[in-house]
């Protein structure tokens, strides 16, 4: 037997039930005419069936079945009194309609009988119901069962046959060609009606409940069990032992299902997606075995679908264009899927045009959505994920598959929602990938178990970015305070710091006059570096456990509004710990400000306030100042040895790849520096000159990096702003090369 | 209310309380409880019931009484809140009792209104009044936190 398509074995499955039941209703519809409540129940029957087939492309079934709902509509209006002939009409149909389904489970596609005959007489019983008596129409009745030996059973029998439907499969005798596949089919077909189940989803979670606490009980009697000799009595725990390991592992397989179930009308998706747009798409799966969990599953089948779509729309490039770009004509569509470090990965890569980056920088300014400046200043990352944003379409036109603005952040939301992230990458010319990396199940998610005032506490992983572990000495040095608020310089920009014994309101806040560092000085800092929506910070705790995986179970009404937790868990010991919320913490500790909407991110404020950021070098020229260069001017950082500094008309230069570079002050006047100096060697910004010869910045040290908010543009003749709570002297290009001009003519 | 009612009893701060033995799930001894911080005061902790979180609430807080030193050997009665089930820590086990509808009167207006509202009534037992507590409220949280105010506020000096 061939494979079956899954949505096929799906309609198959269902069918085969839906057809139970409408028997069973035509027979109590028989019984009470009158009775109407069955009609609905039949109606959807029929009317299902034709729509599947219709979508699966099974026009027989589609016809026939389309008859038998027309059939219904005056009955079902109350036009029509099922009469004897009706129902003999309709069950005939169900017959004929089990072994459609029959014929096609076996062989994989629809029998070429097309039932004529029952169709006719179909429609025979709805065009003219009041004209044939009950007498005439068992003569045609009579005439029909000979003309329709082929494809119905006999009406006479029929009724019969039926009762006994219900519970077996009737093979009909006289039915001479499709004997064979019919009785094979039935037979297949209740094989795979009846190896599947349907269940509850809360029964398997009350099961998995279960079996969780049946393991920790195990574990805990193993505990005991240890300290006896008993052999009898360790033989059977060893046993109880591996059952529930298994039990565990079973009762887990019951909620995985391969990614293929989501995959599987995608083709179909983009087949008559590629035909509207007029493209070759062919699509390749690997890895559609690979299992996740059916509520993970469910989640992902939209955005996957709306992925797949924007990939065919825009992705894809036109046949004309792809042979123009020297590629094959077909454009492919890769759906991978794998299991990597815990997590499932989805990739979803075409081979088209990739993204047009001008374009997405142009929408998104014409947009509003960023500003000019911003937009030159964007590499091409930040470009691509500006796709993400509400409201964002390159698309030119609305057509009906893709531009409608309802766009990748909706996709972007909804795989975030189930603690997925979403990740593109696109070449120019050679296409779009875009990489889902989703949790396994949702019930169970890592997590790292963190201790604060003896208390543990669980923090999910997808909010941890990495951890921190500042011995007690550089904690003293490197804790700073803004405002009583401590910070720490996390590769340059600075990380709010949170406690979590104070936000816990277990220990007082103290000031930065009561002691420099909150927590006990002898002791290390623990930093566990979180993100909230757009924003980072640091939240210290006593001690760093492990990583563990944790049921989340929902806290009830008394503590649901406490923003600090997401949750509790039980831990392996039994005991019940909490789980922290990154967003509730960073509220409580006031990082994220409560009036900000989730929607309004970064970028978009940005744009509101029409400043941008920008990254500084920021310098200690050694007088007890500080300065600063645009970091975008700043070509290297060079260490020179004095001895390498040579000297002409008494000025200072550096032979430097090839070129004489001559080596300046802040200020902009030559630099003198004397061979014989105390320091050993120099610390040099090599810059950019306008007329590309490069000039060295002599400098004592230099201090960091910084990302500040630039609101006014910086002014030539007044360099100075407050970089990092510093007035600081800003150096341009500008300044340098006019002194530096002056000095070297070129 | 029905004519005769069969009541599970038990002590908090030597006072006599019954909850309709039907929605009393189990009884258990003291339990291993994690404390929740920033929890409003009734809420003595969460545990764990057989893979079930469960919260604990502190009756003494609920109920306006004096808060005890001795919080070791609280016994759980487990009440069944819809699908999930609550605590009521307590300090020692009654009886399962039947009472009948003429033992019952309201509870008199003096005692304070949270409270009052907690109780359905006062049944009179030979030697002792037996308080009937309305389980129903417990799931109240605007109950719980207006319990806890109030507690705030009456007796400050247990909060330290």
């Amino acid at each position: 037997m061939e494979e079956i398509d899954e949505i096929i074995k799906e309609f198959l499955v269902e069918s085969h039930e839906n057809l139970d039941q409408l028997v069973e209703d035509l027979m109590e519809l028989e019984k009470a005419p009158d009775n109407l409540e069955r009609i609905p129940s039949i109606f959807r029957t029929i009317h299902t069936i034709k729509g599947t087939s219709g979508f699966l492309a099974l026009p027989r079934l589609e016809r026939l079945t389309h008859v038998g709902e027309s059939l219904l509509v005056p009955i079902r209006d109350g036009e029509l009194q099922l009469t004897n002939e009706i129902a003999d009409g309709l069950f005939q149909m169900v017959d004929a309609v089990r072994n459609m389904l029959g014929e096609i489970e076996s062989t994989g596609a629809e029998a070429e009988e097309e039932h004529l005959d029952l169709i006719a007489l179909l429609e025979e019983l709805q065009g003219n119901p009041k004209s044939t008596s009950p007498d005439a129409s068992e003569d045609t009745d009579e005439t029909e069962i000979t003309s329709e030996i082929e494809c119905a059973d006999d009406p006479n029998t029929q009724i019969d046959d039926n009762t006994a439907q219900t519970e077996s499969p009737t093979v009909n005798s006289n039915q001479k060609e499709n004997q064979a596949p019919d009785a094979k089919g039935s037979a297949q077909s209740h094989s795979i009606a009846d190896s599947t189940l349907r269940i509850d989803v809360q029964i398997l979670d009350s099961l998995m409940n279960l079996v969780g606490e049946l393991v920790l009980s195990r574990n805990q009697v193993l505990q005991f069990s240890s300290a006896t000799d008993d052999s009898a009595s360790n033989n059977a725990l060893q046993k109880l032992n591996l059952v529930t390991t298994e039990l565990q592992e079973a009762v887990m397989k019951t909620r995985m299902q391969p990614i293929r179930n989501a995959w599987s009308k995608l083709p179909r998706v983009v087949r008559d997606l590629a035909n509207t747009c007029g493209k070759k798409v062919q699509v390749q799966m690997e890895g559609a075995d690979t299992e996740l969990d059916k509520t993970v599953l469910e989640a992902i089948k939209d955005p996957l679908t709306h992925i797949v779509r924007n990939s065919v729309d825009h992705g894809i490039d036109t046949t004309e264009q792809r042979l123009a770009n020297g590629k094959p004509e077909t454009g492919t569509l890769w759906l991978r899927a794998f299991h990597e470090g815990g997590q499932v990965i989805i990739e979803i890569a075409d081979d088209g045009r990739g993204m047009d980056l001008d374009r997405i920088r142009a929408k998104a300014v014409e947009k509003g959505i960023i500003s000019k400046e911003q937009a030159q200043s964007m590499n091409d990352r930040e470009t691509i994920n500006l796709v993400l944003l509400p409201g964002f379409s390159t698309a030119p036109a609305v057509t009906n598959v893709s531009g409608r603005g309802v766009g990748m952040d909706v996709v972007r939301t909804n795989i975030e929602r189930i603690g997925g992230t979403l990740d593109i990458q696109s070449i120019p010319g050679k296409g779009t990938t875009l990489r889902i990396k989703l949790p396994l199940t949702l019930a169970i998610v890592p997590a790292l178990i963190v201790k604060s005032t003896g208390r543990e506490f669980a923090i999910p992983q997808v909010n941890l970015l990495e951890l921190l572990r500042l011995d007690a000495e550089r904690a003293k040095r490197e804790i700073e305070y803004v405002y009583g608020t401590p910070v720490y310089r996390l590769r340059g920009s600075l990380l709010p710091l949170l406690y979590l014994d104070q936000l816990l309101g277990i220990r007082e806040c103290s000031t930065e006059s009561d002691s420099e560092n909150p927590l006990d000085e002898k002791e290390a800092v623990n930093i566990v570096v979180l993100q909230a929506e757009d924003r980072q910070f640091g939240l210290v705790v006593d001690l760093i456990s492990d990583t563990q995986e944790i049921v989340v179970k929902p806290l009830d009404s008394h503590l649901n509004e406490i923003e600090l937790y997401a949750g509790a868990t039980i831990m392996g010991n039994g005991s019940v710990s909490l789980i922290l919320d990154a967003i509730g913490l960073a509220h409580k500790g006031k990082i994220l400000s409560d009036q900000e909407t989730n929607g309004l991110d970064e970028h978009k404020l940005e744009a509101e306030s029409g400043s941008q950021t920008e990254s500084w070098l920021v310098l200690d020229p050694g007088d007890g100042t500080q300065a600063a260069v645009a970091l975008n001017h700043v070509a290297r950082l060079e260490e020179f040895e004095c001895d390498r500094i040579e000297r002409i008309d008494n000025r200072s230069v550096v032979q430097y790849r090839n070129h004489i570079m001559p080596l300046v002050n802040l200020d902009g006047t030559p630099a003198m520096i004397d061979a014989s100096d105390d320091d050993s060697s120099k610390h040099v910004v090599v810059c950019n000159h306008q007329c590309g010869q490069d000039v060295g910045l002599v400098i004592e040290r230099i201090l960091d990096i910084v990302e500040e908010r630039s609101s006014t543009p910086v002014d030539k003749k007044c360099a100075q702003r407050v970089i990092s709570g510093k007035v600081t002297k800003v150096i341009t290009p500008e300044m340098i090369n006019l002194t530096a001009d002056g000095l070297f003519p070129s | 209310m029905k004519s005769k009612k069969t009541l599970c009893t038990f002590y908090v701060d030597k006072l006599l309380f019954g909850v309709d033995v039907s929605e009393v799930q189990e009884v258990l001894r003291a339990q291993n409880m994690t404390d929740v911080p920033l929890a409003p005061d009734v809420v003595s902790g969460l545990m764990n019931l057989r893979g079930q979180i469960v919260t604990a609430l502190d009756m003494r807080q609920l109920l306006c009484l004096q808060p005890t030193d001795e919080t070791r050997n609280l016994m759980n009665v487990l009440i069944r809140t819809g699908d999930t089930a609550v605590s009521l820590l307590v300090d020692e086990i009654g009886d399962v009792i039947d009472v009948q509808q003429d033992q019952f009167e309201p509870a008199p207006e003096s005692v304070p209104k949270n409270v009052w509202e907690m109780i359905d009534g006062v049944f009179k037992l030979d030697d002792e009044l037996l308080l009937c507590l309305n389980t129903s409220k417990l799931d109240r949280r605007d109950y719980i936190k207006s319990a806890s105010r109030n507690l705030q506020t009456s007796l400050p000096h247990n909060h330290q």
